[in-house]
């Protein structure tokens, strides 16, 4: 027993002593950032070893979580009331929301202005919000066309193809041919990625998603574009398997050589093309997303994030300082791999095209482009309405009309 | 000690139980059963709310989405629990017979149990991988399959995968508890009713099943209710699709209150799912009050 009580007090002294701060002046900042796509874990953990390094007394925790589980996560911590994280990685979508709702912190006053012209706009659009600024851009993205240079010079393809419907139609001369047995793979799974192609498609067919300022997916490009969409699957020229396929998947089987084609985000052009993580290094062609004939030359999805403070820091300043490390220009020109820089001068640096000369090609095309999904303080519920909705298209549940229809009337009930 | 005092004391013993039970279960029950009356959204500063009576509930009732996601939820429940009641009592017949390595094998079946369930769900979803999962593989050598198929992808398939992955973790509990329950049958019961002529089949309908009906059916009741609570496997293994084919009432209620943020319906949808699990649960009283009448 008298054990037991010395035991007991040691335990009650140890957690007072963890509970103060081993130095009065020392920060520790909680940021959140996902698990997939972009910047690897591996990098964000150098660039915050790298800003500990220059700012001591300042430590980052880094939590990455799967992409699917970030916004949740975000939501979770500060409703539950703990201040939660300090720094947030968040999606493009979801400034509506974390703005009306208080999620986040108005840093307008913080952006200098100078910064304004020089980086890129499509990606001030991720932080901008109700006329302030919501954060810091920090990962510039789209999805890009992938395709097999060897698959393609086998089927007799010259040139990868500029509209979608060019791309169905080389996908059905390789099917044909043997070389692929579905030469075309997406990330179509009930999930935001299913959002992005589908986004990206009516971009490129020019299509809008708001008629008479309401929310609409019935009519024009959306229709258009979902059409496209299951007519692939019915000519087995889209790998049927799309429809349960996140991003890590499309580059699973794009990287083992069983595409011809497949839309992906930035990360996927030096992971396919390196021999540790694929069969088709060095043979990996890109180019922007093609749009639909007499439509458009080429088709984009907004698909940045950004980093900002959340409503709850006790340390605005510090978090501050971090995402400013975070985005800066020599930081991201440093990692420039997996994804690329905001900053427009970033993109004639030898430093960040040496190597990767076609994918900066194709991001000076797309990046011009970028199209966005609409910008409603409900996102993730019209997101969920619409993977629903087209999934069942593509299932072949229903007809894309009254899918769509359906989409539409429940997107006007969105309370 | 007197019978009063004694209650004194058990009473004394029991406060800092009933204080941790009011603090963890009745404070939050009661917070959502607030919650459910009012327009509550989830904010950077807490709740924004409003009451608004019995709206939530109404909306319910109006909502086909929730509707499809209790008739996935009963589907899921009852095609797993009895399948492993079925598999668990064969597979409890089984180890209870005297073989050379039994102790192991009994050992070994409490494995899959013993598994964490998201752990569970990332290898059954590897196993199902429509391009190099095994489960394809297997069923296209034995010459079952043509091709390849995306077994999470197809509505027609998803949620039966889902339910074969379930049952595959939890049959090792209802196999335990029935061979726990196989013991306590007493031995001379067997041989007499072979004396009487009584074949494998009439023993055991007439001896074994009523002799471990009574700790089954408890088994059977716990596990329905855990299961009609499923949550994290289709969150891992599905995420609700395809096209909602796999949404069950908590990754339903889940959503509501956190993707879309309205703690106040979510709340509401909360409760109802909690007034169905009350149901089974009574049952579940309704038993044990019997047991121990009996008893």
């Amino acid at each position: 027993m008298n054990s037991f009580f010395k035991g007991a007090a040691c335990g009650l002294a140890l957690l007072i002593h963890q509970s103060l701060p081993a130095f009065a002046e020392d920060v520790t900042l909680n940021a959140i950032f996902m698990k997939q796509a972009a910047y690897s874990e591996d990098d964000t953990k150098a660039m915050a070893k790298a800003f500990e390094g220059a700012n001591p007394g300042l430590k980052v925790n880094l939590e990455f979580v799967p992409y699917e589980a970030l916004h949740d996560k975000i939501v979770a911590a500060q409703g539950a009331g703990s201040s939660g994280y300090d720094v947030v990685l968040f999606d493009v979508i979801w400034p509506p929301e974390f703005a009306t709702k208080g999620f986040l912190q108005d840093v307008t006053a913080r952006v200098p202005k100078g910064d304004r012209d020089k980086v890129f706009d499509g990606a001030w659009t991720t932080v901008d919000y109700d006329g302030k600024i919501w954060g810091m851009p920090w990962i510039l993205d789209t999805k890009y066309l992938f395709y097999n240079e060897d698959m393609l010079k086998q089927a007799g393809i010259s040139a990868p193809p500029k509209t979608f419907e060019e791309l169905a139609e080389q996908a059905k001369i390789i099917k044909d041919k043997g070389i692929a047995k579905y030469p075309i793979v997406w990330s179509w799974s009930q999930a935001e990625a299913l959002i992005c192609d589908y986004t990206s498609m009516v971009g490129g067919a020019r299509g809008s998603f708001t008629q008479d300022g309401k929310l609409s997916f019935d009519t024009g490009g959306s229709v258009e574009a979902v059409n496209y969409m299951k007519k692939t699957l019915d000519d087995g020229v889209t790998n049927p398997n799309s429809r349960e396929y996140l991003e890590e998947d499309v580059r699973k089987v794009f990287s083992a050589g069983e595409a011809a084609f497949a839309m992906n985000w930035t990360y996927m052009f030096n992971m396919a093309n390196d021999p540790k993580e694929s069969k088709v290094a060095g043979k990996v062609g890109i180019v922007p997303a093609p749009g639909f004939k007499g439509k458009a030359e080429a088709s984009a999805i907004n698909g940045s994030m950004g980093l900002g403070i959340s409503a709850g820091s006790k340390h605005p300043d510090e978090a501050w300082k971090f995402i400013t490390f975070m985005t800066s220009q020599e930081t991201q020109n440093k990692y420039a791999k997996l994804s690329l820089p905001i900053w427009k001068s970033s993109y004639e640096d030898p430093a960040v095209t040496k190597g990767q000369e076609k994918l900066i090609d194709a991001a000076k095309v797309s990046l011009g482009v970028m199209f966005a999904r609409p910008m409603t303080p409900s996102y993730p519920e019209l997101s969920s309405i619409l993977q629903k909705n087209i999934q069942q298209v593509l299932l072949g549940q229903a007809s894309t009309d009254d899918a769509m229809k359906a989409a539409t009337k429940a997107a006007g009930r969105l309370r | 000690m007197a019978p009063a005092q004694q209650d004194r004391t058990a009473w004394l013993l029991l406060t800092p139980m009933i204080a941790i039970m009011v603090l963890v279960t009745a404070f939050p029950l009661l917070n959502t059963l607030w919650l459910a009356f009012t327009d509550a959204s989830l904010t950077g500063q807490g709740y924004m709310w409003q009451w608004i009576g019995l709206e939530n509930f109404a909306y319910i009732l109006d909502d086909s989405d929730f509707r499809a996601a209790v008739g996935h939820t009963a589907y899921f429940t009852v095609l797993s629990v009895s399948a492993e009641v079925v598999l668990g009592v064969l597979v409890a017949l089984l180890l209870n017979q005297e073989f050379k390595g039994r102790t192991l094998v009994r050992a070994l079946l409490i494995l899959p149990w013993a598994l964490p369930t998201i752990v569970n769900a990332v290898m059954w979803r590897l196993i199902y991988n429509p391009e190099y999962g095994s489960l394809n593989a297997l069923l296209t050598q034995i010459g079952l399959l043509d091709a390849y198929r995306s077994w999470l992808g197809d509505p027609a398939t998803a949620m039966n995968m889902v339910i074969l992955a379930d049952i595959w973790k939890n049959y090792p509990l209802i196999a335990l508890i029935a061979l726990a329950g196989l013991q306590t049958v007493p031995k001379d019961l067997y041989e007499a009713a072979i004396m009487d002529g009584a074949n494998a089949w009439t023993r055991f309908w007439r001896i074994t099943l009523p002799g471990i009906i009574g700790s089954l059916s408890v088994a059977m009741v716990l596990r329905a209710i855990e299961a009609f609570k499923v949550f994290d496997i289709f969150y891992v293994m599905t995420r609700g699709g395809p096209a909602d084919a796999t949404k069950t009432v908590s990754f339903f209620v889940y959503q509501e209150s956190f993707t879309y943020l309205r703690a106040g319906s979510g709340a509401a949808y909360a409760l109802t799912v909690t007034a169905m699990s009350a149901l089974m649960i009574s049952i579940y009283v309704f038993m044990l009050v019997r047991r121990e009448k009996r008893s």
